[in-house]
């Protein structure tokens, strides 16, 4: 599934949240629609229908008719973009530490102890 | 290769990264006290970094911009919390408003870094980057700033984890 352009500041805003973050993690295995869903939390039936609606607008779960039933299901592509985006912030840092080496080895060159 | 470490911590709001350095304590500490030296490494290639005003002190104040490829100068500033020469160093990070001033919508980041000597002649440098919320984390990343949404990585690599599918297609 395509989620162009990726909206990450949505895709945060959903993820920032635990029952939601607990919704994406059920939907993994697509077994659940809204009703079975909202079993596990204390919550009313359409509170867990608007975090759904959350998640789905950050482009994390969709729902999918499965016979009669309408279940969530997580949309593992669009958590693979999100965990990419986290690793750039490694990046920025690798990338200072790869500028520092070089700084400190240049120097070693020019007056060697 | 001379990053040795990198650990996330979601339920701290963490990133550490340890690194080692063909270098003693005193010259790795020279990489953020020399303002020229820190000039060179901070900003990435495409956004170098200047810096207008560099207090190293505990209570002092570190000022500088960037400059992008399109002439765009964002701004941001340190605030010195600790500064032990040449063993420990601990920052806020934030952001600036085009007239230096804090800007104060965008969050505090916070740095901690710790330079020891390993015994056989380098340096061990880490260093942990504090969110204050996931909130700020979110906002961080709004900014197009690379940044570390730990608790949001460490929930999808626990969410990836638990689809054998997913994660055999990494």
């Amino acid at each position: 599934m395509q989620i162009a352009p990726p909206d990450f500041d949505r895709m945060f805003g959903a993820l920032a949240d635990a029952t939601r973050r607990d919704i994406v993690r059920r939907a993994i295995d697509a077994q659940e629609g809204i009703v079975e869903l909202a079993g596990h939390y204390p919550m009313s039936f359409a509170a867990v229908q608007k975090h759904v609606a959350i998640l789905e607008r950050a482009g994390l779960v969709t729902k999918e008719r499965i016979g009669r039933r309408k279940v969530v299901r997580a949309n593992l592509e669009g958590l693979r973009v999100a965990r990419r985006l986290l690793d750039q912030y490694e990046e920025l840092w690798r990338g200072r530490i790869g500028r520092m080496t070089e700084l400190v080895a240049a120097e070693m060159k020019e007056s060697p102890r | 290769m001379t990053v040795t470490a990198v650990h996330k911590d979601p339920e701290h709001l963490t990133m550490t990264l340890d690194a080692e350095f063909e270098a003693s304590p005193e010259r790795v500490w020279q990489l953020w006290s020399d303002p020229r030296q820190l000039e060179r490494w901070w900003g990435p290639p495409t956004y170098p970094a200047t810096v207008t005003s560099h207090d190293l002190r505990s209570g002092g104040r570190v000022e500088y911009h960037m400059t992008g490829p399109e002439g765009d100068q964002p701004k941001g500033y340190w605030e010195i919390l600790e500064a032990d020469p040449p063993s420990r160093l601990v920052f806020k990070d934030g952001f600036a408003n085009a007239d230096g001033a804090p800007n104060s919508d965008m969050p505090l980041m916070e740095q901690r870094v710790t330079i020891r000597p390993t015994g056989d002649g380098r340096t061990r440098m880490s260093i942990e980057n504090i969110f204050p919320d996931v909130a700020a984390m979110e906002q961080v990343m709004a900014m197009g700033m690379e940044s570390g949404l730990t608790e949001a990585v460490g929930q999808i690599d626990a969410i990836l984890a638990e689809d054998p599918v997913a994660g055999a297609a990494r």
